[in-house]
């Protein structure tokens, strides 16, 4: 056998020493232990995803993660009351809400109490907790692929939370969940959340992400939504990160019989962001939607990657994607659709389309059919380019002035992702993001 | 006023404008009529201050002012107004949203605040109904899978409210019912001041019998080539333009 050296990139070895430092300090050592060295053994055989990877060919991480600070620690009572204080773009929204301090549960700034049907945990504690039966039964369950940032978060996964959502509970409120990074150092954080909802459920679960500019800190969230029959789930996710930090995301949902899943998500401002939304259609007859809008500027680069798998007859995917690049922001779309042999009948279609508007943006759309039953309907497209010209002359020609112009036609571009979302304050909000993104770069243009 | 002189325009290397030159008074409605392929649209795409054309000699003063040196967005803040011969849809925009952003735009490059929503809102429900447009259609994406002559409507809704000093219309009749060729002109002949100037490019001389033009222009080969009053109109109707086509060339 021949002794191979594998070549390490600087930020790969600062990975393995921050593994070696705390694997032996992270929660859960007994059992869930094994689960983490076997979860980091896969991580370091591959490494960091490159250019040479299909899924990650045009998200380098090797070349565009040039450092791995060390691990956020639980944080200290003074930071989380500083995270208390925090304005939200969502706080005209009444909500339940569950708070996230550095990839930590913190319940003391958490809503007082939950609705009715909903059953709250700690993953630090559950993780050492072998009584937390549905967290150590669910993890990990939500996907078969051996994802690098999944592996990763495995690995280093030391808070975060479980929800439970008891069959046939009915929620009024959205839930929302609160991801705050605080604090002045640069740290990572590989925070796990499973939302474990039974049969005839209907929630809305916001995601809301928010930290410090001009701070590299990075984030690793996985999120994993076991999705029973007959459910209707509506999710948001806002990724108002700061503007140097690092937004690794990766959403991996079951999705039942008759369920219907709606998950938008929105980018506006971290460096380097990539979502992943991996969904398993598992039951006949269930519908899903997924949508976005990523507005990029500066060097941003925003990835988004989907594998949607019809894995049960009769199910319908939409998948709607809208990025608006600017300066020298990239953009990725990868979309697949995969329909499995038993799936007949599958309705998929899948839309990515993309504004440029300087030269020096560019756009990278990748979408995949994978089929392997006869009787399907799937299509899929995408489309690239400036704002039409002939349009913005007639918008001038009524007296609004060029970036105005621009800033009317691109809020209508992102509104058409926008509407997919049900909830109208909601949609409110996420036309605010969008107004003052368009607001501020009109500013610039003038 | 607006005076075009020796209007020379090229686009993509083809001269489509050869020295035009003319004239419309405070007050004035002059109609221009000319072939297919004249360079009508062309004309009315300079002066309203479409980019795409090079212009090669001469000027356009609106009040005595180049206007050749302003953006689109200026010149329509300094009283220029072109009725689309072919409106643009804009999906995702409502038409209220379009209307109420052209206003307030024109209005902060006046200086003037912002109009009460109240106000915005009686105004276009009058001119809307001058237009015999419901108001449904105003909730709705501007132009998107409105008819030909909707379109055209819409145009004349927009100029109505924006009270532009000087108006472009091109072709607006092309496309309307005899009805709506009836409303349309009213609701432009009600516009007609001492101050507001008309350019009206249209083929068909009916359109000159509900709007009448105090001067006819002919316009071939990107030239001004017989200018007379509205009895030239009639005079076309009957001959046609084949004594014009050669004119010129
Ligand atoms: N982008 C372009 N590139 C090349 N030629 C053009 C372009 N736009 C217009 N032209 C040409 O310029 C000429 C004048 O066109 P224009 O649209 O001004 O004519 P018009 O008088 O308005 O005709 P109509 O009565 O049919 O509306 C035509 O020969 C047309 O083909
Ligand atoms: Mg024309």
């Amino acid at each position: 056998m021949s002794a191979v050296t594998i070549i390490r990139s600087k930020t790969e070895q600062a990975i393995l020493a921050l593994f070696a430092k705390h694997k032996d300090q992270l929660q859960g050592q007994g059992s869930f232990g094994s689960q983490r060295a076997k979860a980091f053994a896969s991580f370091e055989q591959t490494g960091l995803p490159h250019r040479r990877i299909e899924a990650w060919h045009y998200t380098d991480l090797r070349s565009l993660l040039r450092e791995a600070p060390p691990l956020a620690a639980k944080p200290a009572s003074h930071v989380v009351q500083r995270a208390a204080e925090k304005n939200w773009s969502t706080d005209q929204i009444d909500a339940t809400r569950l708070m996230l301090v550095n990839g930590f549960y913190d319940e003391s700034i958490s809503s007082f109490t939950m609705p009715q049907g909903v059953k709250v945990t700690d993953v630090y504690k559950a993780l050492s907790d072998p009584s937390s039966k549905n967290f150590h039964d669910h993890i990990g369950q939500a996907t078969q692929s051996s994802d690098p940032l999944i592996e990763l978060n495995t690995a280093f996964m030391n808070g975060g939370v479980v929800i439970e959502i008891a069959s046939g509970t009915k929620l009024d409120k959205p839930l929302e969940l609160r991801c705050l990074v605080e604090g002045i150092d640069p740290v990572s954080m590989h925070a796990r959340i499973l939302v474990i909802a039974g049969d005839d459920t209907e929630f809305t679960l916001i995601e809301s992400h928010q930290g410090p500019d001009a701070l590299s800190y990075q984030v690793n969230n996985v999120v994993e939504l076991f999705l029973g029959n007959n459910a209707h789930v509506h999710h948001v996710r806002l990724n108002q990160s700061g503007n140097y930090a690092v937004d690794l995301s990766t959403l991996a949902a079951v999705v039942g019989a008759e369920t219907s899943f709606n998950t938008f998500h929105m980018v506006n401002k971290p460096g380097i962001a990539r979502h992943q939304v991996f969904v398993k259609m598992q039951g006949e007859g269930a519908h899903l939607s997924v949508n976005g809008v990523n507005m990029l500027n500066g060097t941003q680069h925003a990835d988004t990657t989907l594998a949607i798998d019809h894995a049960a007859p009769a199910c319908t995917s939409r998948e709607l994607f809208k990025t608006i690049l600017d300066a020298q922001a990239t953009g990725v779309f990868q979309g697949k659709i995969m329909v499995k042999q038993i799936a007949q009948k599958t309705d998929g279609k899948m839309m990515s389309q993309a504004v440029l508007l300087s030269d020096d943006a560019k756009m990278n759309n990748k979408p995949e059919l994978e089929i392997f039953a006869d009787d399907v309907v799937c299509g899929h497209g995408a489309t690239c380019g400036a704002l039409d010209e002939d349009l913005l002359f007639y918008l001038m020609a009524r007296g609004l002035p060029k970036a105005e112009a621009e800033a009317l036609m691109l809020a209508a571009f992102a509104g058409e992702a926008i509407e997919t979302v049900e909830n109208e304050d909601l949609r409110a909000i996420l036309e605010a993001v969008v107004g003052d993104w368009l607001g501020q770069r009109a500013h610039h243009v003038e | 006023m607006l005076e075009i002189k020796n209007l020379h325009v090229a686009i993509e290397d083809k001269k489509i404008l050869n020295g035009l030159t003319l004239t419309v008074n405070d007050g004035e409605v002059a109609a221009i009529m000319g072939p297919n392929g004249s360079g009508k649209s062309t004309l009315s795409y300079v002066i309203a201050g479409k980019p795409d054309y090079d212009i090669l000699d001469g000027e356009i003063l609106l009040n005595g002012v180049n206007v050749l040196d302003m953006e689109a967005h200026e010149r329509a803040a300094a009283g220029l107004f072109l009725a689309f011969q072919y409106p643009l849809e804009i999906p995702g925009v409502t038409t209220m949203t379009f209307l109420k952003s052209a206003m307030n735009a024109q209005r902060k490059s006046r200086g003037e605040d912002e109009l009460p929503v109240a106000e915005f809102m009686k105004r276009v429900k009058a001119a809307s109904d001058r237009l015999g447009i419901a108001q449904d259609m105003l909730r709705r994406g501007l132009n998107v899978g409105f008819s030909g002559g909707e379109k055209k409507r819409m145009e004349i809704l927009q100029m109505a409210l924006l009270e532009p000093q000087f108006c472009i219309l091109d072709e607006t009749d092309s496309g309307l019912d005899i009805d709506a060729l009836k409303i349309v002109s009213e609701g432009v002949n009600v516009l007609r001041d001492s101050k507001r100037s008309f350019l009206v490019i249209t083929h068909y001389q009916r359109l000159l019998n509900y709007f009448v033009p105090d001067t006819v222009h002919v316009m071939a080969h990107g030239q001004v080539v017989k200018t007379g009053g509205k009895e030239l109109a009639l005079e076309l109707e009957a001959s046609g333009y084949a004594d014009y086509k050669t004119l010129a060339a």
